[in-house]
């Protein structure tokens, strides 16, 4: 019956060409728009560190002013002065934790008449690699003593080796950078998450590159006058340059949690340690907040607002295209109203007919579909070509393509229901009496 | 022209008639919101700002050593200065839309409570001449008037201060800025001079508020001077530009020496909403070709079906353009109702949007053009197949089917 239904589907579109192009040719831009942008939009919203997200957690607290502050409302800052992420890291309360902070340093070429290059990098503490399982090609990171005592030890990218020594082990050997000399312990492997959760806030890229390209302790870059890239101060500065006792905060910190009592055991912990902070008179508001890795994305919006109107904006647009496709479809199926008395006179029942218009409308989805998948490639295409920083992520992976077509069925299935429940609803007498 | 038959056969036709409503709605609606979001990203990319945009080209030094920055800038400058078609050229810490926020807090009594927060520039002498600064009151530097380097850090103090008008206003409400001080931690700035409005480094970062706030001080040569400010004829940008790179490259071996055109630095700030106005004129343009297509898919059906009816009417008397008229009323009533349901649409979308995202209430205007152009899209739309109606020949009655 189904083949049959096809064969009809197939002659129907056949004979309205004009028509046939217009549904198709509607669904698929509005499809090809909407798989565009939720490729966008899924890309950017996705989940940066799969196997460990759920055990990343993002503390906070607030040494801001009384000043302004609505208990239980307002949120503590994203970032930390030294002495409380010091203070936190040194606790040990967690299975790993780290301090984070991004630079930016000055490379020395190792080749003679070349230019120095400035490359992004991260200030930060031992257990970092290990807490975000950064992979290591070479070598591995840094101890907790080389964070104590301050030493020129440095991490660096898959990229930054290639580019410096041709990919080679490079362990052991010394770069330049910002005129002192730093000794390579580790290389990691291609270490990129999107987002870059851990810069956010700090003052870096959201989206896209190859990551950051070196990673050094924290006190060899406080030591080095290696500022950080932001810092919010809440009190008046009298030397900004001495961070470690500024009333500035800068640092993000991180801690791994196994487990939900591990959870509220550190949630306990840190806000004691804010209780702790009034009665001693150097906070005066109490608020904490520890976030899961995914909370800290939300909380920190970081899916652009644009590609979210965008992803709004093609939904609407779809909306408005399978209205068009039910309104061409509905044309189609009433001019042939004779056509359906004659089969239901015949002997089709009311659900023959609408199984065969629901075929056709189910062709025409999967054509739509296959346009619209044209259409969307295209659309990522000029996406990859925009100044967006997460533009080179835009791709079509193998569950939006899955997706595209399901989106088209469901959306011409959709459309059809009405033309073919008004074909079914023909009553076959009036019908043949006209002709 | 009668409108009750007209109203008779759509009830006829309730279904195709309500999605031609629905459909003109949804676009109406789209429209709306859509040309309002083009509006103001193209208002943020024409921001004004009082500086000489078209002669600047802007070289960076980044990375040079600190210490030598004394003699190493007046260097640098003398060199620039020798290249042909320079007529000024300046160092600065950062530049209006650089994207490097560098604020700082300011109260107007020696214990204010209450900070404005601003964009801080540092000029090096004659740093007012290669941007270009307009001066509306007040004087610029005087040469005795260039800080020592303890100032950058805001531990010096006495200095003098130029301020934006914008900022002026803000400071000091209704009054003259002129000779007024501004403090933070203990240390306190005379303004000498009231300039236009200059953009900030980020406005987008500083807000609606500090957009044009941007305070300048004189400052000696100094290390953290990174941007070599430089002014040209528009004609000779490129050329200056090229030239600066090669010569400062050769000065500054150990440095890493970038440069821009300052039409270039702005380009790039406002990349963004540029790409976004494209994406939405293009999400319009096609929406609306769809709605048209529909219009004429669904109005091209109704010809077809009404052809005998046409034909009487053609019969016993009515003329083309009656019948030509008839479909223009029909398409303009079903027009109407959907501009109204969809303004009453647009209008939702935008209180929506005002709630989850940063967009303005949108200005009333916005409905009535959107819904003139939906009538006008509607009745273009509907010209062809009217007038293949208006062709159908009156002996078309006659016939038997």
């Amino acid at each position: 019956m189904f083949g049959y239904y096809m064969d009809l589907a197939l002659r129907s579109l056949k004979r309205h060409k004009v028509l046939t192009t217009l549904m198709v040719l509607s669904l698929a831009l509005g499809i090809g728009a909407c798989i565009t942008t939720t490729t966008v939009l899924r890309l950017l919203s996705g989940d940066p560190l799969p196997q460990k997200s759920s055990q990343l957690f993002y503390a906070q607290v607030d040494p801001n002013a009384k000043e302004g502050y609505i208990a239980g409302q307002t949120e503590p800052p994203s970032t930390m002065t030294y002495v409380d992420a010091m203070f936190l890291l040194h606790a040990h309360r967690a299975k790993r934790q780290a301090a984070v902070a991004l630079t930016s340093g000055k490379i020395a070429p190792q080749r003679a008449n070349e230019r120095p290059f400035y490359s992004d990098g991260v200030q930060t503490t031992a257990d970092f690699f290990g807490l975000f399982g950064a992979p290591f090609e070479y070598g591995s990171g840094w101890t907790a003593a080389d964070d104590e005592g301050g030493s020129q030890v440095i991490v660096i990218a898959s990229f930054l080796n290639q580019k410096l020594f041709g990919g080679a082990n490079s362990v052991g050997k010394t770069i330049r950078m910002n005129d002192h000399d730093f000794r390579i312990v580790g290389v990691l492997k291609p270490w990129s998450p999107q987002p870059r959760f851990y810069a956010l806030d700090l003052g870096g890229h959201d989206y896209g590159g190859d990551g950051d390209a070196m990673f050094l302790p924290l006190k060899t870059a406080m030591d080095l006058k290696m500022g950080p890239q932001d810092i919010e101060c809440y009190d008046s500065v009298t030397d900004v340059n001495n961070l470690a006792a500024a009333p500035c905060m800068w640092l993000g910190v991180w801690v791994e949690l196994p487990d939900q009592a591990a959870v509220a055991d550190y949630r306990t912990f840190l806000a004691n340690y804010a209780r702790q902070q009034v009665a001693q008179g150097r906070f005066s508001r109490d608020e904490t907040a520890l976030l899961d890795l995914m909370g800290w994305l939300r909380d920190q919006q970081v899916v652009p607002d644009d590609v979210r109107l965008q992803a709004g904006l093609a939904y609407g647009f779809l909306l408005i295209c399978v209205l068009n496709t039910v309104g061409l479809l509905l044309a189609k199926c009433l001019r042939r109203s004779r056509e359906i008395g004659v089969r239901r006179a015949l002997g089709a029942t009311r659900g023959a007919i609408f199984g065969q218009f629901m075929v056709e409308a189910g062709i025409v989805g999967l054509v739509g579909g296959l346009l619209g998948l044209g259409f969307a490639e295209l659309g990522l295409f000029g996406i990859r070509h925009q100044p967006a920083e997460y533009a080179s992520l835009a791709h079509l992976d193998l569950s939006m393509f899955v997706f595209t077509f399901v989106v088209a069925l469901v959306a011409s299935l959709i459309a059809g229901l009405l033309p073919a429940w008004r074909a079914c609803a023909v009553a076959p007498a009036p019908q043949l009496k006209a002709s | 022209m009668e409108i009750r038959p007209i109203l008779a056969s759509l009830r006829k036709h309730r279904i195709p008639a309500m999605l031609i409503v629905l459909e003109i709605a949804l676009a109406c609606a789209v429209l709306c919101n859509a040309v309002f979001m083009i509006g103001q990203r193209l208002d943020d990319i024409g921001w004004p700002n009082a500086i000489d945009e078209q002669g600047i080209s802007v070289v960076s030094v980044n990375g040079a050593d600190p210490k030598l920055a004394a003699s190493d800038i007046p260097r640098d400058l003398a060199a620039l200065r020798g290249i042909a078609g320079v007529t000024a050229a300046a160092a600065a810490t950062s530049m209006p839309l650089d994207r490097n926020p560098a604020l700082s807090s300011f109260t107007t009594t020696p214990d204010g409570k209450t900070t404005v927060n601003t964009s801080i520039y540092f000029l090096g002498s004659g740093g007012e001449q290669a941007l270009g600064l307009r001066l509306l009151e007040g004087r610029f530097f005087n040469a005795d008037e260039y800080a020592d380097s303890g100032f950058k850090d805001f531990n010096s103090t006495g200095h003098v201060m130029l301020v934006t008008q914008r900022d002026a206003q803000r400071l000091w409400p209704g009054q003259d800025a002129l000779g007024k001080t501004l403090y933070t931690n203990g240390n306190s700035w005379t303004v000498v001079g009231v300039i236009a409005d200059v953009l900030a480094q980020d406005p987008n970062f500083s807000g609606p508020g500090g957009r044009y706030s941007s305070v300048f001080f004189p400052l000696h040569p100094d290390g953290v001077m990174g941007d070599y400010v430089l002014r040209s004829a528009p004609q000779d940008r490129a050329r200056v530009l090229r030239e600066a790179r090669r010569a400062l490259g050769r000065l500054e071996v150990g440095a890493v020496v970038d440069g821009a055109t300052y039409a270039g630095m702005r380009g790039d700030y406002f990349a963004d909403a540029r790409s976004m106005v494209w994406m939405l004129l293009l999400v319009c343009v096609v929406m609306l070709a769809v709605t048209a297509f529909g219009i004429v898919g669904l109005t091209s059906f109704w010809v077809g079906q009404r052809r005998r009816q046409i034909g009487i009417r053609r019969a016993v008397g009515a003329t083309r353009s009656h019948i030509l008229q008839y479909f223009q009323t029909e398409n303009f009533l079903l027009g109407t109702a959907g501009v109204v349901l969809g303004m009453v649409l647009a209008f939702g979308i935008n209180l929506y949007l005002m709630q989850s995202y940063e967009i303005a209430r949108m200005p009333w205007y916005y409905l009535p053009v959107s819904a003139v152009a939906m009538w006008v899209l509607g009745q273009l739309s509907v010209l062809a197949p009217a007038l293949r109606a208006s062709n159908v020949p009156p002996v078309v009655a006659t016939r038997s089917v």
